[in-house]
């Protein structure tokens, strides 16, 4: 019997030369396509034409990469069993319990419903990409992307499960992010996304949010997760932007390569450009509202976070560069750092507010968070912002716990709730209108109203939360009715303090801490001293089952 | 104007940089890179090292094998990198170089 092994090199042939990094580029990518014969190149790639981009020659499409089947597979599959080792260790060792503190989770729950269900939804849009594009170079790129997004989207769910098993919050996120009312943020702005052309999507994704904001919704959220003690979840977070880093060489090449083909194309990118930094610099104020007060360990200010991020490698290094290509900052760039002083503050106060209707609990900051703020946001913490939360924990003290009683109104275009103050005066709150067609339709800001007023007949058809709970079409018309139809459960919404996840969290800890078995004591002292009534009091004043 | 002028243009000491995951692998990494870039400036963050360096860095391959005391190649980068500012100019087997600046055309990847 002849045995064969295929890896092992034949000693006795010559030893063939090894090609270059990029002739194996070119070899396992380019090379690979070839010219339609019976079918021309316009009933092959239908697409590439109606919005107007002129493409003259698509092998000028560089990927600085270079990557090869062969070693995206490779490298693939490393970073996943790192990842898959880490969250092995963190679940064995019941990791859920070195957190800083289970209020941290409730960022993770907002991270779960809001983002994950966009990386599948990129998935799918970047294999539609991997077709429909006329080059091989895009395409492959584009190909890898898809997977890549797939392989987030897995991995996030796999790293967040473990904390599904202990934590409320967690167990239907798919369902909410089709329903909640302020996850339509995210999924509104992916699902406009995905109803552009391909090379609005590009300019969009690829471009807007992976090269231009991504850093601003992963590493400085990364890094807070390794500092709250959440390894998994910094353990995908720096996995998956290692493919990031990736993507946002593709977003700029993308952009590049579409300004280089034809000037004509300068004006459709720059519009694009406007609409899709506005577009995703709104969905990056959860992140700041995330940032600045969901963790109990903060690492930077969503300010510090932006200057860093934004304004130094983006303004400072980005735009002087696509300047030779006739291409200026965003339209609204200059309201967006303007409000990077108040931006989280205007959110974080209406989670809190609507938290009753949420998939997560929020608290008030303790005092030494406070004074953190006031120490990231010396402008305006104190000035405008301090006081409420004052008052929010005297009310809170006293059993009423604040929460509002109604529905906010929603932006028709970014759906964040109206919360916003006006551009430069902090007494007056912002409000936009346009008329469309004898209806009326309300913005948070210059720049969703612009938004609106170049593409009325797409935005009209917004699916805003609000409305369709009045029109009827979310389960019914009181609040019970609404978060059944979202179909939360007790303990995932409201008040921190007395929730369920904080009561599990004494209790193991209580367990943790017992070696002389006399956990009860310290049961009856939290009793005596009127922590478990001050729960109860504090679920029945958000009306719910205590 | 040539895009040479156009390049004149511009002030090329914008900081371009790379942010890595402070790991023990990276380490290697980043003395190799600290020794090749002589205006380097290094932040820390928990979990990550922040390299920022004026218009260009360079990551050379051999640097990174000999702090390694092993074979290395340039695609390993991707294992380590969490994000980027700047273009990426060059990658081969030898060297990665980050820069800003229009890019440059690269006849060999012309089919």
């Amino acid at each position: 019997m002849t045995t064969t092994a295929p890896n092992q090199p034949n000693k006795a042939a010559a030893k063939p030369k090894k090609l270059s990094m990029k002739a194996r580029y070119s070899a396992l990518t380019r090379d690979l396509d070839w010219q339609p014969s019976y079918v021309s190149e316009e009933e092959m790639y239908p697409h590439t034409k109606y919005e107007g981009i002129k493409i003259h020659d698509w092998s000028k499409w560089d990927d600085p990469f270079r990557l090869t089947v062969d070693a995206y597979y490779r490298y693939q599959a490393e970073k996943d069993k790192r990842l898959y080792s880490v969250l092995d260790g963190f679940a064995q060792g019941q990791g859920h319990l070195t957190l800083a503190h289970a209020s941290y989770l409730n960022a993770m729950k907002i991270f779960l419903g809001g983002v994950t269900p966009l990386e599948y939804q990129a998935n799918r849009h970047f294999a539609y990409l991997a077709r429909q594009f006329n080059g091989p170079g895009p395409r492959f790129a584009a190909l890898c992307q898809s997977i890549d997004e797939m392989r987030h989207a897995q991995t996030e769910i796999h790293t967040l499960s473990n904390y599904n098993k202990f934590y409320a919050g967690f167990h239907n996120f798919l369902q909410q992010h089709d329903r909640v009312w302020y996850l339509s943020v995210t999924k509104s702005y992916f699902d406009d996304a995905l109803s552009a052309g391909p090379f609005e999507f590009l300019i969009a994704i690829g471009f807007s949010f992976e090269y231009l904001l991504t850093n601003l919704l992963f590493v400085p959220f990364m890094s807070a997760a390794s500092f709250n003690g959440d390894l998994p979840t910094m353990t995908f977070g720096f996995s998956a932007q290692s493919d990031e880093s990736r993507h946002m060489t593709l977003g700029l090449e993308a952009i590049k390569f579409i300004l280089e083909q034809d000037e004509a194309n300068v004006p459709i990118v720059q519009e694009w450009v406007d609409k899709w930094f506005w577009r995703g610099y709104r969905v990056t104020g959860l992140v700041a509202a995330m940032l600045d007060y969901m963790l109990p360990r903060p690492v930077m200010s969503w300010k510090e976070a932006f200057e860093l991020y934004f304004e130094q490698q983006m303004m400072n290094g980005l735009f002087p560069d696509l300047a030779l290509y006739g291409i200026r900052p965003p339209k609204h760039v200059d309201q967006a750092i303007r409000e990077k002083d108040h931006l989280s503050h205007w959110l974080y106060d209406t989670l809190y507010q609507f938290s009753h209707a949420a998939n997560f609990t929020t608290t008030v900051p303790d005092e030494e968070h406070l004074d953190w703020l006031a120490q990231a946001y010396p402008d305006t913490f104190d000035q405008l912002y301090r006081d409420k939360w004052e008052e929010m924990r005297a009310l809170d003290q006293a059993g009423k716990r604040f929460t509002y009683p109604g529905l906010p109104q929603l932006c028709q275009v970014c759906q964040v709730p109206m919360a916003f103050h006006a551009d430069g005066d902090p007494a007056t709150m912002a409000q936009f209108c346009s008329d469309h067609e004898g209806e009326h339709y309300n913005f948070c800001s210059e720049a969703c109203k612009w938004i609106f007023d170049r593409e009325p007949a797409k935005y009209r058809q917004a699916w805003l939360p609000v409305h369709q709970i009045y029109q009827g079409n979310c389960g019914g018309p009181t609040l019970p009715d609404v978060m059944a139809w979202y179909g939360y459960r007790e303990g995932d919404s409201g008040e921190f303090v007395g929730s369920i996840d904080d009561q599990n969290r004494q209790k193991w800890h209580q367990q943790i801490e017992d070696k002389l078995g006399n956990a009860h004591e310290v049961e009856t002292a939290l009793d005596s001293e009127g922590v478990t009534a001050a729960a109860a009091s504090v679920d029945a004043s958000i009306g719910k089952d205590a | 104007m040539t895009e040479t002028e156009l390049t004149k243009g511009i002030l090329d000491n914008r900081p371009v940089s790379v942010d890595l995951q402070e790991t023990e692998n990276n380490r290697a990494l980043i003395i190799a890179i600290e020794a090749d870039n002589a205006d380097l400036v290094i932040n820390h963050f928990p979990g990550v090292v922040k390299l920022q360096s004026p218009g260009r860095l360079v990551i050379n391959r051999e640097s990174v094998e000999a702090q390694l005391g092993r074979s290395w190649e340039t695609h390993e980068f991707q294992m380590a990198i969490i994000t980027l500012s700047g273009n990426i100019s060059e990658w081969d087997e030898d060297r990665i170089v980050i820069s800003w600046g229009p890019r440059v055309d690269d006849e060999e990847d012309e089919d």
